[in-house]
């Protein structure tokens, strides 16, 4: 212990070293929105550009800070000013920020906001923390995203990192289970079981050496909180690791983490590394006696082993498919043996309620949805990005006050991914937990939000999630299996105008029996997204059917592309990128579109800067 | 060929049959796919028939089974991609290079596939192309980003 309390001084000394630098300090956004935004062009940038002027000045690496529209972030702290952030920097707004901020002294780019100690104007300059997409926002889980070096570890622990470890040593692991119990926390993977529950099955459960497992594993297309997580702060979550071990009882620790995330592999690994040389990770842990490790298993893309039996048969290198339960895997999991299964959101709470006490956290969100959620807003918002909110905050206050709301009219909102529901406008002031979700319909899922707005076709979103778990079915039982590709014929036929009523009728008779019928969590759930849009977006599937007409112009079989004449100016630029050769005429004369030729696959619509392309159902003539 | 697999296999116990996953992508990563000469060489290794490593490489969507072209080509098609119109990417990427997902091209310049999601969707639609993750796609910024990749 008194080993960690000299770690933790020096760490607290480098941090502070840090903050008070004489030298200007920059930190690029680089987790995976940033880099696909251009920041890594950008990184390598600021560093020619640093060593060509000769500049005093640090760089650094810092994770995804939440509104990732902004991306890339460029933060620049000078000496004795609060870190000013700017947004979108490409390369050359990176150039001209050092040569007019750093080395002439001003710019007239304005920053976004200071993320000062201090949340008052400075200069200015308002907090970075008082947007519109931050002010509502509760950050527990992602008090370290963006703000931290993720590879540097004294970063973390200088604030206030591994406090948690040090308390559950103290109060013993009943202590432990007994902290959680009081703080409410629930599973974040989307099903809301108590944790403190799960680890206390898990502890009791006879049978050795038991096992704990993170699963990182998001597979729900629209959802990236763990990946940012993990990007942002890796640490956090090894050192919910250690408590939940601490907790159970056990020395083996492994991470299942999707191999489409490589940067958070890379990340993880280093973070492991650099716990291990202080003595955080491996044997004999601060003089505890307690001993864990860590091993990484990427998993090799298929969606149904975030489900927890068939993650363990993946982990056991076969085919991840899910198994009937009991036995549990608290009972029999990994080799037989118990194990005790958490969602990375799960396990990188825990620190933070062991650090600020279980009766903080529970101070936050509704009755029976305690503390916070994180959740990625995404889809056709304003500002789209990672944020973490009470539970209990509105769809409204999430979509509207953070998100900016729609470009076209709202439509719906698709909560907890191919498991969930498409809700419409009139649950928009429906508190977000776990309940309350249900109640309508959907889940709370792990905590992809997804935005639709009028442009959006909901029978097309219902074939697409129907497409996606018959996709991902493992093929172990027939409900699943054979119910979810007959459902996607049915909707296929509705999307292409060939359906009757009749196939309304046979596809809510196949829900009931694809959610009853099948053995694990993704054939039950599978027919949610059908059944919501069913109930709660009926007129459309009724164009389709009795019209033949998608409404929001998306279905290709009912949509039409034509030119329009009286605005085409003839300027060949369609011509030159449509694949198929289906549109013709010499320059200056309005052109020619063959309807049997084009495979409407929109290049036209998106290259006309006359408007003279329009889907028929949107005419624009 | 024998030498790359050689050194792979050796990190591995032959009675821990559970690393068969990690060896496949061991071998996927060296060799860009996993051929047929591999999968007997691992059988022979890990005393697994060669029926259930193809059960176990078919299951996951990470696996291919063809050599993969020049350029890999990656089109998401999460919701947030899909609601922003990824599928018409796909298709019009489809009719432009003349292959299906899973496919190569005949003079190996791409390959093409689709992932389910790739952890972007605040930037969709999003297109990775050999590792590298293009946001905000359109069908024409694809077919501008492609004549960069020969």
């Amino acid at each position: 212990m008194n080993n960690f309390y000299k770690i933790q001084k020096k760490a607290i000394e480098e941090w502070q070293a840090l903050k008070n630098s004489s030298e200007p300090v920059i930190y690029v956004g680089m987790g995976s929105c940033g880099l696909a935004s251009g920041a890594g062009e950008v990184w390598n940038s600021v560093r020619r550009t640093i060593k060509k002027n000769n500049l005093k000045a640090q760089v650094l690496k810092v994770g995804c800070i939440g509104p990732c529209y902004l991306e890339p972030f460029f933060d620049i702290q000078k000496p004795g000013l609060p870190r000013m952030s700017f947004n979108n920097v490409d390369v050359s707004k990176s150039r001209k920020l050092i040569s007019e901020y750093i080395i002439g002294g001003e710019t007239k780019l304005k920053p976004l906001g200071h993320l000062g100690e201090n949340k008052e104007e400075f200069e200015g300059v308002k907090s970075f923390w008082e947007q519109p997409m931050l002010k509502n926002q509760e950050r527990i889980v992602l008090r370290n995203c963006g703000i931290i070096d993720p590879e540097n570890i004294n970063h973390y622990i200088a604030r206030g990192g591994f406090k948690g470890l040090l308390k559950s040593f103290d109060i013993g692991p009943e202590g432990v289970i007994e902290e959680i119990k009081t703080s409410g926390l629930r599973g974040r993977g989307g099903a809301g079981f108590p944790t403190y529950k799960k680890w206390q099955f898990c502890r009791n459960a006879k049978g050795s050496p038991k096992y704990l497992i993170c699963n990182a594993d998001e597979g729900d297309p629209g959802a990236f909180m763990n990946r940012s997580l993990m990007e942002g702060d890796p640490y956090v979550l090894l050192e919910g690791m250690l408590i939940a071990a601490y907790a159970i009882g056990t020395n083996h620790g492994y991470i299942y983490i999707r191999a489409e995330y490589p940067l958070a592999i890379e990340r993880l690994k280093i973070a492991i590394q650099k716990m291990f040389n202080l003595g955080l990770i491996g044997k004999n842990i601060l003089n505890t006696g307690f001993n864990f490790n860590i091993k990484i298993k990427e998993g090799a893309g298929a969606f149904v082993c975030g489900e927890e039996t068939a993650l363990i048969a993946s982990i056991e290198g076969q085919r991840g498919m899910p198994r009937s339960r009991p036995p549990f895997p608290a009972v029999s999991g990994l080799n037989g043996n118990p194990t005790n299964i958490n969602n990375v959101e799960t396990l990188g709470t825990i620190p933070n309620i062991l650090r600020e006490g279980g009766k903080w956290y529970s101070g936050f969100g509704t009755e029976k949805s305690k503390g916070t959620k994180t959740f990625a807003l995404v889809g056709k918002v304003r500002r789209t990005g990672l944020i973490e909110v009470p539970m209990g905050t509105t769809l409204r206050e999430i979509i509207f006050d953070i998100g900016g709301g729609t470009l076209k009219p709202f439509k719906a909102v698709q909560t907890g991914g191919p498991s969930g529901g498409c809700l419409s406008e009139e649950f928009l002031d429906l508190p977000v937990d776990y309940e309350s979700l249900a109640d309508a319909g959907s889940i709370m899922g792990s905590g992809g939000l997804i935005v639709m707005d009028q442009g959006t076709c909901m029978v097309d979103v219902a074939k697409y999630f129907l497409n996606f778990t018959s996709q991902e079915s493992c093929g172990k039982c027939t409900p699943c299996r054979i119910g979810t590709h007959k459902m996607v014929e049915i909707l296929d036929k509705i999307t292409k105008g060939e359906a009757e009523m009749r196939d309304i009728e046979i596809l809510e008779g196949l829900t009931s029996t694809v959610k009853n019928g099948s053995l694990c969590g993704l054939g039950q759930t599978a027919p949610n997204p059908v059944l919501t849009t069913l109930k709660y977006f009926k007129d459309e599937y009724l164009a389709h059917v009795e019209e033949k007409r998608c409404p929001a112009a998306v279905c290709r079989d009912l949509v039409e592309y034509r030119v329009i004449k009286e605005k085409c100016t003839g300027c060949q630029r369609c011509v030159s990128v449509c694949p198929t050769g289906a549109i013709t005429g010499p320059r200056s004369e309005p052109h020619n579109l063959d309807p049997e030729k084009c495979i409407k696959c929109r290049a036209c619509y998106e290259i006309c800067r006359f408007d003279a392309i329009a889907g028929d159902a949107i005419v624009i003539v | 060929m024998k030498d790359t697999i050689d050194a792979i296999l050796k990190k591995h116990i032959p009675k821990e049959k559970g690393n068969l996953i990690p060896v496949l992508q061991s071998v996927q990563k060296k060799k860009g796919y996993i051929s047929p000469e591999s999968v007997n060489r691992i059988s022979n290794y890990f005393r697994i028939s060669r029926s259930s490593i193809y059960g176990v490489a078919t299951f996951y969507s990470q696996f291919r089974f063809n050599p993969p072209g020049r350029h890999s080509i990656k089109i998401c098609l999460g919701t947030a991609c899909h609601v922003q119109g990824g599928d018409f990417i796909l298709k019009a990427l489809q009719a432009e290079i003349g292959i299906s997902p899973g496919e190569t091209t005949d003079d190996m310049r791409f390959d093409l596939d689709r992932v389910a999601c790739l952890g972007c969707c605040a930037l969709a639609p999003v297109v990775m192309i050999n590792n590298k993750i293009h946001s905000r796609m359109s069908v024409i910024k694809l077919k501008e980003l492609l004549n960069k990749y020969e």
